[in-house]
């Protein structure tokens, strides 16, 4: 069986969400909404590009990671530091401090992700000169790119660069490495990577364009970065030398780091999930000519921005520009590197079309047609009140049979103006001219039935609805 | 319940950051409809360029898009001044964009040529100073 495809690593604090609207309006995939009172993710449609965790006010969207204790569960370990970790630190000006700082805090070897990507930037280079004519290529080493497009943007599947990201060519080379210099089997090797993002966490379970990750356990830069710090103080020339990466590598970590290594002049490279979102709709649409290549980050100001970090993305950036700028260009090569099998991808990335409305172009046209009914009833505010982040997403979901018209607070409003009238008019006509029947008593009874009980369902937690009730 | 379904947009004149919005929407609306993904892409660059061509030349117009199980017809109807040499018009290259238009870009003379190379039927029904009314047939 195949791991959820659809796996996210973002998990809900219930006790925490206050059923407030924020997410479900930052949402770029709108794969959230509020209902009695809490927030809930629809898996299918989260691209695990962490802006929930960001934007919610109340801290109840919390990224899922590995504790730093999973190094325990293997006989042998090797960190997989991102360079984004370099660029935590205040002026770091040699990369052996931070990787000489994990080995005394329990690992057994440390491989530099940064070293793999300069193999990725070679593989890429070699990759776009060989395929000119079917540019330009997006790059693929962001997961949550991956899966908007897989999502969101079929036709621009054929366009992802089809070389593994720089961690899982790491994770390879290290776990190689590894088995060579210790003789262990492979499962008693840790591989672990210290991540920006929680993307990757979703990502090392359930890949994409592979079957399967040799990344073992992702642990988060803000846990390990002030566990190393009393590690760093150690005299320079102590240092045993380990790091090997040069200014190709560690740029990656920055916004247009990855296209530094491409040496192409006609890119794009674009940061911020709802940046990346406009420029894949004009790709789509052929509005951009002349490109080659297409970066494209889903946080703001690349890997650095990413929600498993500590500093601010943009003291970030420049501390990784000041620590690479006296470095070579680049000091990996794929020659070098025997024990990388392959470098692109074994599986196809296939289109998931999970906003279809029905299973086939009839029933899904059918709903369609609902669905514009229905927006055209509510009042196109796009207030959130039903938990849905506009009168469209809550129109579709009613076709769907998730929600329905009176989760609506407006169409809810006209309802009630509706029956009270009728149990007016009902009741006037008991007091005026005769006293009322037994049936009309019992419409009456009817009409007070239902409109409490379409007031008690409209959106109110479930523990506001019973007044006895603390 | 019929199996067709008509959406009608009206096209703004003079703004050339609104213009694609209504193919933008056109194409989400078919992504949810499960329309093959080559389809779309044809259908968003056709009515993109006429949406264009309404902001250049006519002042804006109405598109009214129909998704039927055999094909998606865009008819975009305007009041503008016409086409006066429709092969000339549909030669690439070919263009009477003024130069303010095509300083932000347009007006390269591609607009009626792509349109008609993306769809499968296209039919130009003009009459100058009254308007003119193109219709685009893309197959399922």
């Amino acid at each position: 069986m195949h791991t959820n495809k659809f796996m996210r690593s973002v998990r809900l604090r219930e006790s925490a969400c206050q059923g407030c609207i924020n997410c479900i309006k930052y949402c770029p995939t709108q794969a959230i909404r509020v209902h009695n009172g809490k927030a809930h993710i629809i898996d299918k449609f989260c691209i695990d590009c962490g802006r929930c965790i960001r934007y919610c006010p109340h801290h109840a969207k919390v990224p899922v990671y590995d504790p730093l204790s999973v190094i325990n569960n293997f006989k042998y370990t090797v960190a997989l530091p991102a360079p984004s970790l370099y660029a935590q630190y205040n002026n770091l000006t040699n990369v052996d401090i931070v990787l000489n700082a994990l080995l005394k805090l329990g690992f057994d070897d440390v491989y530099e992700v940064s070293a793999a990507a300069e193999l990725v930037s070679e593989a890429s280079r070699e990759y776009i000169r060989e395929h000119e004519k079917e540019a330009p290529f997006i790059s693929s080493a962001c997961p949550s790119v991956i899966r908007l497009i897989r999502v969101k943007f079929p036709s621009l599947i054929s366009r992802l660069l089809p070389i593994k990201a720089p961690v899982e060519v790491a994770a390879e080379i290290a776990r190689a490495r590894a088995m060579e210099k210790t003789g262990l089997a492979p499962e008693e090797i840790g591989i672990i990577f210290i991540s920006p993002c929680p993307s990757k966490v979703s990502y090392a379970k359930a890949p994409l364009g592979i079957e399967k990750s040799n990344i073992d356990n992702v642990v988060a830069i803000k846990d390990v970065y002030p566990l190393l710090l009393p590690h760093m103080k150690q005299d320079e020339s102590q240092l045993t030398p380990l790091s090997n990466s040069g200014r190709i590598g560690i740029g990656w970590s920055n916004a247009g780091g990855e296209v530094g290594g491409l040496l192409v002049d006609s890119y794009l490279a674009a940061d911020g999930i709802v940046n990346i979102l406009r420029v894949l709709e004009e790709l789509e649409d052929e509005k951009l000519h002349g490109l080659t290549f297409v970066e494209l980050s889903a946080c703001n100001g690349g890997c650095v921005g990413g929600t498993l970090t500590v500093e601010n993305a943009y003291i970030a950036a420049t501390k990784t520009k000041r620590l690479i700028k006296y470095q070579p260009v680049s000091k990996n090569h794929l020659a070098d590197n025997p024990e990388l099998q392959n470098i692109y991808w074994a599986d196809n990335v296939e289109y998931e079309p999970v906003f279809r409305l029905g299973n086939t172009f009839k029933e899904s046209l059918q709903m369609m047609g609902e669905v514009e009914k229905l927006t055209a009833r509510f009042p196109g505010l796009d207030c959130g009140s039903c938990g849905a982040p506009t009168c469209q997403t809550l129109a579709e979901d009613i076709v769907r049979g998730d929600a329905t018209p009176n989760d609506c607070i407006y169409v809810l409003r006209s309802n009630i103006a509706d029956l009270t009238q009728k149990i007016e008019h009902l009741s006037e006509k008991g007091s005026s001219e005769k006293p009322l029947k037994e049936e009309e008593t019992e419409l009456l009874h009817t009409y007070i039935r239902k409109l409490t009980t379409e007031l008690a369902s409209f959106g109110v937690p479930e523990s506001l609805r019973q007044p006895g009730k603390e | 319940m019929s199996d067709q379904l008509i959406f009608t947009y009206v096209i703004d004149g003079d703004d050339f950051t609104r213009a694609g919005e209504a193919s933008s929407s056109v194409k989400n609306k078919l992504k949810m409809i499960g329309v093959d993904s080559d389809v779309i892409r044809r259908v968003a660059i056709a009515m993109y360029e006429g949406e264009i061509n309404m902001v250049i030349h006519a002042n804006g117009g109405v598109i009214t898009v129909t998704i039927s199980d055999t094909d998606i017809t865009m008819v975009l109807a305007d009041s503008g001044p016409g086409i006066p040499d429709i092969d000339k018009a549909m030669q690439e290259g070919y263009s009477t964009a003024r130069e303010e238009v095509r300083s932000l870009g347009f007006g390269a003379g591609m607009g009626l040529p792509n349109m008609k190379r993306y769809t499968d039927e296209m039919h130009i029904d003009t009459v100058l100073g009254t308007g003119t009314t193109i219709t685009m047939k893309v197959n399922l």
